[in-house]
């Protein structure tokens, strides 16, 4: 077999590899088509910093050769309003999981949204709680096992999209590791968007997921996910109960607005003569 | 030009922030510090900064930790039920050696206690707040005009040693109001940038007591940052000792092997003093009247004011447990900082606390009593 190598292998800091990640994760094609998407775009790669919380998808900007900026659990949205407002210049993506973004982090997320702050989250979906050791998460479908639901989650699972919509974000999308062209220019239009843009990604976690749910191989959890996505549109025609279980995959939100940072500069611009301060830190005062 | 004002202790924060430079605030509502994130929304635009009310105080301290590493001096402001909700990312901001300013308006406690009264109730959730091992810096001032001067030092202080550094005013300090009298000129120390050698740049590669040039994210240095254990280049490294070890023991070194140059006191009348009165923050406004009034009695009464509860001031304490027989600590607790005084004192003087609870400052003779109860 020959061995190709990536062509984004020269976004990644070379000398971290080999990655923490198991066998048929999910996050190496969400980093991959997150690489394609960036290159749709103007955006210079240079220019991107990344933020993450805690958990698989979180160490994600670790292995990137940009700025990046590994925090607390669940609170990378936070941090990333202080870096983005900080320096409206930077392209601020976030990378994060369902246990990190609407768990633990579940406030910072709807604020962040309705501020439609100028960010780029690319939250990876798995169903699960992989770097503790598969326990159930906020998104674990009904009926399913996790570590912490040995007889199955009995809870009603967030649906992170809408929630995300109606929270007041301007772009969101939501795609499968088994669309990776759709969530490839998802990723593009939502680093294109001036707002928040919210990119929800279910994927894959064969080590935790698929081990406590009767599918073992990457490739049956890859199965699983693609029987059970359906496309918005077909989904807006389909009765409640015929969609338990399922996916829905699509655009939720396109609707751009005034972002945070175009807020707060306009602000600055009315008030003051100044242009709006950056880097105030290395400013040496006479 | 010196500009005099008479103002609020939370106003004079403010104030103090913008003078040291300060551009971004993060802040969510709280008594009894909300004047400071009220002025700072009016202050800011007016100088080209940015505020952002925050959904709560854990947000407040990650916002103000990215804002730092996006390149500002960055800044919040709470009381002690935000204290407790921020101490993860306070832990974040020392393990990253993150530069940034909290100020704390004590209040009343435990849990919510008394919103509206005064207390020093966090002078150990400051030392201790967040797990694990490391040495803060914490400035308590007793004035109006110390609120600002010391504002102005934590921004300092912050960026000398790359540390999250607490200001433990109190609902007394923030709310009282006294002329405050503003320099043309305040002295600022501003960030270093870091330069590569042969192309490289190690961003955590310091000196055993000092720290490394810290750049702003968008400069070109392409930098990892992270609260696991890391090493010189930034990068996890959880499970070597040597890398926890010598990680942890610097980040406490920079500070411990700096002691002398942080820790400040105010001595007064102590040279031939039998009794000496250690107080920090609020306390020290009734200190005065009492000593003046044992005085006159013959009593040799003297004081330290301590500006800067963390570092602790060791020496300063040890050297005058040598001299005088007896130090009375007033704290508006139950007994936080006394302990430190205690351990300092090395058992060379008796040490009398005056734990005060409720919300009411210690009356001038609350102080005298004691000084006369000990004096016999």
């Amino acid at each position: 077999m020959v061995e190709k190598e990536s062509p984004y292998k020269k976004y990644l800091r070379e000398e971290r590899l080999p990655h923490i990640f198991c066998p048929g994760c999910g996050n190496g094609t969400v980093m991959s088509t997150f690489f394609k998407g960036l290159e749709g775009t103007d955006i210079d790669f240079e220019n991107i910093a990344m933020v993450s919380g805690i958990g698989c998808s979180s160490r994600i900007p670790g292995y990137a050769k940009c700025d990046s900026l590994h925090t607390t659990h669940g609170r990378a949205l936070s941090f990333a309003t202080g870096l983005k407002v900080g320096n409206p210049d930077l392209d601020v993506v976030v990378f994060t999981g369902d246990g990190d973004a609407a768990s633990i982090g579940g406030n910072h997320l709807i604020h962040a949204a309705r501020r439609n702050i100028n960010l780029t989250v690319i939250c990876i979906n798995n169903n699960i709680y992989g770097m503790t050791g598969g326990q159930i998460s906020p998104t674990s479908p009904k009926g399913s096992f996790g570590t912490t639901a040995p007889y199955g989650s009995r809870d009603k699972p967030f649906n992170l999209a809408e929630l995300v919509s109606a929270a007041g974000a301007s772009y969101v999308a939501r795609w499968t590791t088994t669309h990776p062209l759709q969530l490839s220019k998802a990723i593009q239009k939502g680093l294109e968007n001036e707002g928040f843009s919210f990119i929800e990604v279910v994927s894959q976690c064969p080590t935790y997921y698929g081990r406590k749910n009767k599918m073992k191989t990457p490739l049956q959890m890859f199965e699983w996910i693609k029987e059970n996505s359906i496309n918005k549109r077909r989904a807006e025609k389909m009765e409640e109960s015929e969609l338990e279980g399922k996916i829905i995959v699509g655009e939720f939100a396109n609707k751009p607005h005034a972002a945070l940072t175009d807020n707060i500069k306009t602000l600055a611009e009315e008030n003051s003569d100044k242009p709006l301060a950056i880097k105030s830190a290395f400013e040496e005062l006479d | 030009m010196v500009e005099e004002r008479f103002v609020q202790g939370n106003e004079a924060c403010a104030l103090g922030a913008i003078a040291a430079n300060c551009r971004f605030f993060a802040g969510y509502p709280i008594t009894p510090s909300t004047e400071i994130a009220e002025q700072m929304s009016i202050l800011l635009p007016k100088y080209g900064g940015s505020f952002v009310q925050m959904e709560d105080e854990i947000g407040s301290a990650g916002a103000i930790i990215g804002a730092s590493w996006s390149g500002m001096k960055a800044m919040t402001a709470t009381s002690g039920p935000g204290i407790s909700l921020m101490q993860e990312n306070i832990g974040y901001g020392f393990i990253t050696e993150t530069p940034i300013v909290i100020i704390n308006v004590q209040r009343g406690s435990p849990s919510t206690g008394q919103p509206t009264m005064s207390a020093q109730a966090d002078m150990m959730q400051v030392r201790w707040g967040s797990h694990g091992d490391y040495e803060p810096i914490a400035l308590a001032p007793s004035s109006v005009q110390e609120f600002f001067d010391f504002t102005i030092k934590a921004f300092n202080l912050a960026e000398e040693y790359r540390v999250p550094v607490t200001v433990l005013a109190d609902e007394v300090v923030g709310h009282m109001r006294e002329k405050l009298i503003i320099p043309d000129k305040v002295d600022i120390v501003a960030r270093k940038r870091p330069e590569k050698v042969n192309g490289q740049y190690l961003p955590f590669d310091a000196p055993e007591d000092g720290t490394t040039p810290m750049p702003a994210f968008g400069d070109g240095f392409n930098i990892h940052v992270t609260g696991l254990t890391h090493d010189e280049r930034g990068y996890p490294d959880t499970n070597d000792p040597d890398t926890h070890n010598e990680l942890v023991e610097r980040l406490c070194n920079k500070v411990l092997m700096r002691r002398k140059d942080i820790c400040s006191v105010k001595k007064e009348n102590c040279d031939d003093a039998d009794i000496v009165i250690v107080s920090c923050g609020s306390p020290y406004c009734s200190v005065g009247a009492a000593m003046k009034k044992a005085r006159e009695e013959g009593i040799k009464v003297g004081s330290l004011k301590i500006d800067t509860p963390w570092p602790f001031p060791e020496e300063e304490i040890a050297e005058i447990a040598k001299t005088a027989s007896d130090i009375i600590v007033p704290e508006m607790n139950l007994g936080q900082l006394v302990h430190e005084v205690e351990r300092a004192a090395h058992g060379e003087a008796n040490v009398h606390l005056i734990g005060k609870i409720g919300g009411i400052l210690h009356k001038p003779d609350e102080i005298y009593d004691k000084i006369k109860e000990i004096n016999g």
